[in-house]
């Protein structure tokens, strides 16, 4: 940790990119959970998610990125699924 | 080189930042200071500064907007006062604690409520503790050189710091005075050119300001402003004498009037040490060793060298133009009681509370305070420490 001494004058941030070390997924009380065999693979959840928590491969959907995904349920709301099945929930964390 | 001139404080202001040529001006108008942004508006009308001006829906807004353009890499200044300075509370902080470099003239204004538009030190009180440097100024003339040298101060590399210079609202801001001026190409030689801090609009290197700093590490940041705060009075001194070069006028931390051999004193800011002065001229005539403190830098409150100068007298009188209801003693008292209270032999001390919401400071509430003080320095006796003066009972 950095003494007061050491400290970037303003708390300015020169590293671009480095959010990524600070891994916020522990904040989450809620978590989505994925249900392949209702994805049509819209890719609307890795368009609305704030967090870019969506991982997609070669234009398919991908597990979620749990280090980062904070629980806010936006992939969920928006996910259209298949015949009115939702392919995300959201579940309670820890359970 | 420099010309006499006669013009209001607020003029004076408009016109150091003229010289200093700010790149971005965010700005609302608020009575005493909308005169210096109007003043400020014809310069950039008439393409006297190359500034581009944001003209905001509140001060709220214009602070934001001088924290955006000083974070994407400008020189930035603007002026306000009283209700004004109230609404940008919250982001004098982030100006301050983003370490950015922007100066704010200030017409020093009484609070509402009572609604009142007139002169006092409450604003400048309630923007005490933001982080920022604070410089009051006695007239006109120190308005325009506290302004000039304000840039060189906050833009100092070691400092990097958010500056604020008062003056009396109406009293200095509205009245013609004579002044002299330093001359334009001296001036800006003098303010120098801006050099940016980690800009944002340097895109080829990004960087983010104003992230989340919790219990882990949000003390080391305030240490660090603390620290550089500490290094703010040496830099003042340095672009003080580097100043009295270009213009032959002398400034310290404060002013000292006929203090060295003076057994009572009295400390006052802004436009009514004029006043005090000229009273104290005619006690010392009569052989009454009276003398004069006159702070300058407020923030950071040089306690020591404060102390140093005022720990030899018998009595001292404090005058505020600003009460901290509930607080017993007004701003100022309290300052300079911190820079006393480390020695064994200290001064008596008495604080008067005078010229709220631009009622007059006249001679008689010097001449008042001074027989007050001549007998304390006599008997010891202290009839009460905190007084309102110039007030109906
Ligand atoms: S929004 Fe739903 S259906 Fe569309 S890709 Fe995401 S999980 Fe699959
Ligand atoms: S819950 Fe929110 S943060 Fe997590 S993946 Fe869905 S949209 Fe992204």
């Amino acid at each position: 940790m950095k003494t007061w001494k050491e400290v970037n004058p303003g708390a300015v941030i020169l590293e671009p990119g480095s959010a990524r070390k600070f891994k916020t997924g522990s904040w989450r009380a809620m978590r989505p959970k994925w249900i392949e065999e209702n994805c049509i693979h819209c890719l609307l959840c890795w368009v609305y998610c704030p967090d870019m928590s969506v991982k997609v491969k070669d234009g398919k959907r991908e597990q979620f990125d749990y280090d980062f995904c904070k629980g806010c349920g936006l992939c969920a709301l928006e996910c259209p699924g298949k015949k009115g099945q939702k392919a995300i929930v959201m579940e309670q964390e820890g359970n | 080189m420099s010309k006499k001139v006669g013009i209001t404080g607020n003029e004076a202001i408009a016109q150091a930042m003229r010289i200093a040529n700010p790149d971005v001006c965010g700005a609302y108008p608020i009575t005493p200071a909308t005169d210096i942004m109007q003043r400020f508006t014809s310069f950039v009308a008439n393409c006297e500064v190359k500034t581009e001006m944001i003209l905001t829906e509140s001060e709220h807004s214009a602070m934001s907007a001088c924290i955006g353009s000083s974070v994407a890499g400008g020189r930035v200044a603007t002026a306000s006062a009283a209700q004004g300075i109230a609404l940008m509370w919250e982001m004098l902080f982030i100006a301050s604690g983003l370490r950015l470099p922007i100066v704010m003239g200030v017409a020093n204004r009484a609070l509402s409520a009572p609604l009142n538009i007139h002169g006092d030190h409450s604003d400048g009180m309630g923007m005490r503790d933001c982080g920022w440097i604070h410089f009051y100024s006695e007239n006109a003339q120190e308005g325009f050189d506290n302004m000039l040298m304000a840039f060189r101060i906050a833009e100092h590399m070691d400092i990097r710091l958010p500056v604020m210079v008062g003056l009396d609202g109406f009293i200095t801001s509205h009245s013609i005075e004579t002044m002299e001026y330093v001359d334009d190409e001296t001036g800006r030689a003098f303010v120098g050119e801006f050099k940016a801090v980690n800009p944002l609009l340097d895109i080829k290197n990004p960087k983010s300001y104003g992230p989340l700093i919790l219990t882990d590490m949000y003390m080391e940041y305030r240490k660090a402003h603390d620290n550089v705060m500490a290094k703010v009075p040496g830099v003042v001194l340095e672009v003080a004498a580097e100043f009295e070069k270009i213009s032959g006028r002398k400034y310290g931390l404060f002013e000292s009037y006929r203090l060295d051999d003076a057994e009572i004193a009295l400390v006052v800011m802004s436009s009514a040490a004029g006043t005090t002065k000229d009273v104290i001229d005619t006690y010392r005539a009569k052989g009454v060793k009276v003398g004069l403190l006159k702070p300058r830098l407020y923030r950071p409150f040089p306690y020591e060298q404060m102390g140093e100068a005022l720990k030899h007298c018998k009595a001292v009188a404090v005058l505020d133009r600003a009460d901290c209801f509930g607080g017993s003693y007004g701003p100022l008292f309290a300052d300079v009681s911190n820079a006393l209270y480390h020695y064994a032999q200290r001064p008596i001390m008495i604080n008067k509370i005078y010229g709220l919401g631009g009622r007059d400071y006249m001679p008689d509430q010097a001449e008042y305070t001074i027989n007050e003080l001549i007998q304390i320095a006599k008997d010891g006796k202290v009839k009460s420490i905190k007084e309102y003066i110039g007030v109906r009972e």
